[in-house]
């Protein structure tokens, strides 16, 4: 079983909802996105989605586009990622590492060659925002040669076909995106999102997890109710990057992880 | 690959939305329902007899469509050969682009879409986008680049007259591309009451067919108007490519007739060799960008690189995937003339011709240098031009390079 089957796993039988993040490689700088990524382990956080900037991040929201226009700036790339993901990976055996990121960088690298040196780094998984499952089966085939899981989005305006046809390319998890939006913190859980959750269920057995918009504990325990783990990723990038000259920033981005954490524990509904 | 006859049994794109390995769809799941709803109203539409007289009907006495094929005897003498101009610019708004913005429209209605947004680059598409929105009463959104906001600030005061939103896209590089981001993020945000009319042949599936298929009525006429005056059809097509619509929409009708020479004219900006250019399918390579694959100017990590042109319609890095396909099966040729060149076709059509042409379509006059120096204009050769659109909106820009106050 994949590393990140079995962390998501064991928080079911454990009966905890799972918390991932994300963080943009390259924002503030190569060095403290490790440095980061490693904290956030410890901090408790169950997988961690670090994500490969792109030029043109049309899924993402302001928090997102800003940080992968800083991270450009400071010189990120592909490669330099895969850097991380290796940095990480030797301090963080057992740390669920997923990719996340758009078609085009990826493709320019090699389909093939960016699994295989993905995987040999020490990425358990990726998200490409872009690839829906009808352009996904050279990709899919290259993440089955290299043992990685392919995780596609569910969205709240997907027919019951899609969700078929997501739910069978996906492994490890299916991300479930909360409303029809980019990428962003938001103040509130749509109230269709538990509807949306019980659809994707009719079609997989797979955990779900909700991204796009969540921010606090209480979305969290919202959120634990139905669905399996959350992902947070404006709101810690904003934290990050506010903090970014501060000699507290893995103080505060540990704290902040830690209580998000802690509403995972008191989500069952 | 190369092929000499164009392949006229196969149906392009196919079900996947594909020219050859170019176009498909790779966008966010949340749009894939909407892509699906457009193509099946679509498809409907076009098979619906009402439909294509409401469209027909507008065409002609709202457009002004059919625009003339002219015969520019001036320009011929100066260069040889027959010149023809399809005067798009006569169109209402002053551009070809009013041709999509109206048939996206009637989707858009049939569809029960109250809301409509867009994406502009030289404010040409914005303004016939908020010109059929106006006409039809539906709420308009237009996404634009800072930078043009600057630089096409006329199309700017012409949408909010016509009670459209011009919405500052500062993100990036605040151009054409960035002012498309944004309006695929306000799709995705706003899409169960939302139609997005994409401006080019550009975009996922159905866009790329869709707006080939809308802008093909300039090819149509043209074919007939030159059978008519001529006896016989053209030697070459010239029209310039930024995602590629006006050239799409020229050359199609003519795909089946081997004879026809297709020139597609890119934006070579500062120069090729300068890297400051917008011309993806002379010096790009192919990847995938803003919902399709097709060529696109990128650097070694798969990021999209900045482009530039003086003509802000054509300041893209990306092109449609259609024309994509066409070099690589060899159907058309493109090329790319520079900045300079093509304000220097400005001024040459004004004088020569009494046509204040926009700085995107003297691109596509600017070639007529290159095809009287490669002596491809024999007396009996006959040229088309798409004349896409006029310069009014250009006249800053046109002023300040030529040095005309």
């Amino acid at each position: 079983m994949s590393r990140l089957s079995t962390v998501l796993n064991d928080l079911k039988s454990k009966k905890e909802r799972g918390l991932l993040c994300y963080i943009t490689a390259g924002d503030p700088d190569q060095n403290r996105t490790i440095e980061i990524a490693c904290a956030l382990a410890e901090a408790g956080v169950d997988a961690l989605e670090i994500g490969i900037p792109f030029s043109d991040p049309l899924a993402d929201g302001p928090s997102i586009q800003a940080a992968s226009q800083r991270a450009l700036e400071n010189g990120m790339t592909v490669h330099k990622t895969l850097e991380v993901v290796r940095a990480v990976r030797a301090q963080k055996p057992s740390f669920p590492l997923i990719l996340m990121t758009y078609y085009n960088p990826i493709l320019h690298y090699g389909l093939e060659k960016y699994a295989a040196d993905s995987a040999e780094a020490g990425a358990d998984a990726h998200i490409v925002t872009d690839l829906t499952p009808e352009e996904a089966e050279r990709w899919k085939l290259a993440s089955i040669e290299n043992k990685l899981d392919t995780i596609f989005l569910v969205a709240p305006t997907s027919t019951p076909e899609r969700i078929k046809a997501v739910s069978k390319l996906c492994s490890g998890f299916i991300y479930c995106v909360s409303r029809t939006g980019v990428t962003g913190a938001r103040d509130d859980v749509p109230v269709e999102l538990a509807d949306t959750v019980a659809r994707i269920r009719q079609h997989s057995d797979l955990p779900i997890c909700i991204g796009f918009g969540i921010s606090q504990p209480v979305h969290v325990r919202k959120i634990g109710a139905f669905a399996d783990g959350v992902v947070v990723g404006s709101a810690l990038v904003n934290l990050i990057h506010e903090n970014r000259n501060s000699p507290d920033l893995l103080t505060c981005v540990k704290e902040y992880c830690e209580t998000l954490k802690s509403a995972t524990r008191s989500s069952q509904a | 690959m190369k092929v000499t006859t164009y392949d006229i049994q196969r149906q392009m794109p196919d079900s996947n939305g594909r020219f050859g390995p170019f176009g498909g769809r790779f966008v966010p799941e949340t749009l894939i329902p909407a892509l699906d709803q457009l193509a099946a109203e679509y498809e409907l539409a076009k098979e619906d007899p009402r439909f294509q007289a409401e469209m027909d009907g507008y065409l002609k006495n709202y457009v002004g469509r059919e625009t003339p094929l002219y015969h520019a005897e001036r320009l011929s003498q100066q260069f040889g050969g027959r010149i023809y101009l399809k005067r798009e610019d006569l169109c209402h708004t002053g551009a070809h682009k009013i041709n999509n913005a109206l048939g996206q429209i009637l989707l858009a209605r049939r569809m029960g879409k109250p809301r409509i947004i867009a994406e502009t680059g030289a404010g040409q598409h914005g303004v016939a986008t908020a010109t059929v929105c106006a006409r039809f009463g539906l709420k308009c959104d237009i996404y634009m680049g800072f930078e043009d906001i600057e630089r096409q600030s006329l199309n700017v005061a012409r949408m909010r007259l016509m009670g459209a939103k011009v919405i500052p896209v500062t993100s990036g590089t605040g151009t054409l591309k960035d002012a498309t981001n944004d309006a695929m993020r306000d799709w995705v945000t706003n899409v169960r009451d939302t139609h997005y009319i994409i401006g080019s042949v550009v975009g996922p599936h159905p866009y790329p067919m869709l707006v080939r298929d809308f802008q093909s009525v300039i090819g149509r006429e043209a074919r007939a108007q030159i059978l008519d005056r001529e006896g016989r059809l053209p030697d070459y097509l010239v029209a310039c490519v930024g995602g590629g619509s006006n050239a799409m929409g020229l050359f199609y009708p003519f795909l089946q007739d081997g004879s026809v020479k297709m020139i597609g004219v890119e934006a070579a900006g500062e120069g090729i060799e300068t890297g400051r250019h917008c011309a993806p399918l002379s010096a790009g390579s192919p990847g995938v960008f803003q919902g399709s694959a097709s060529y696109l100017i990128q650097d070694n990590d798969g990021q999209v690189a900045p482009s530039h042109s003086i003509s802000a319609g054509l300041d893209y890095p990306g092109v449609g995937p259609e024309h994509s396909w066409f070099k690589e099966n060899g159907r058309a040729k493109y090329v790319a003339v520079s900045d300079a060149e093509a304000l220097a076709a400005v001024r040459n059509v004004a004088e020569t011709e009494g046509l204040i042409v926009a700085l995107e379509t003297a691109h596509a006059f600017a070639y007529l240098h290159t095809m009287q120096e490669e002596h491809l204009l024999k007396d009996d050769s006959i040229v088309i031009i798409n004349c896409s659109g006029r310069g009014d909106k250009d006249m800053n820009t046109i002023v300040r390079e030529l040095h005309l106050v």
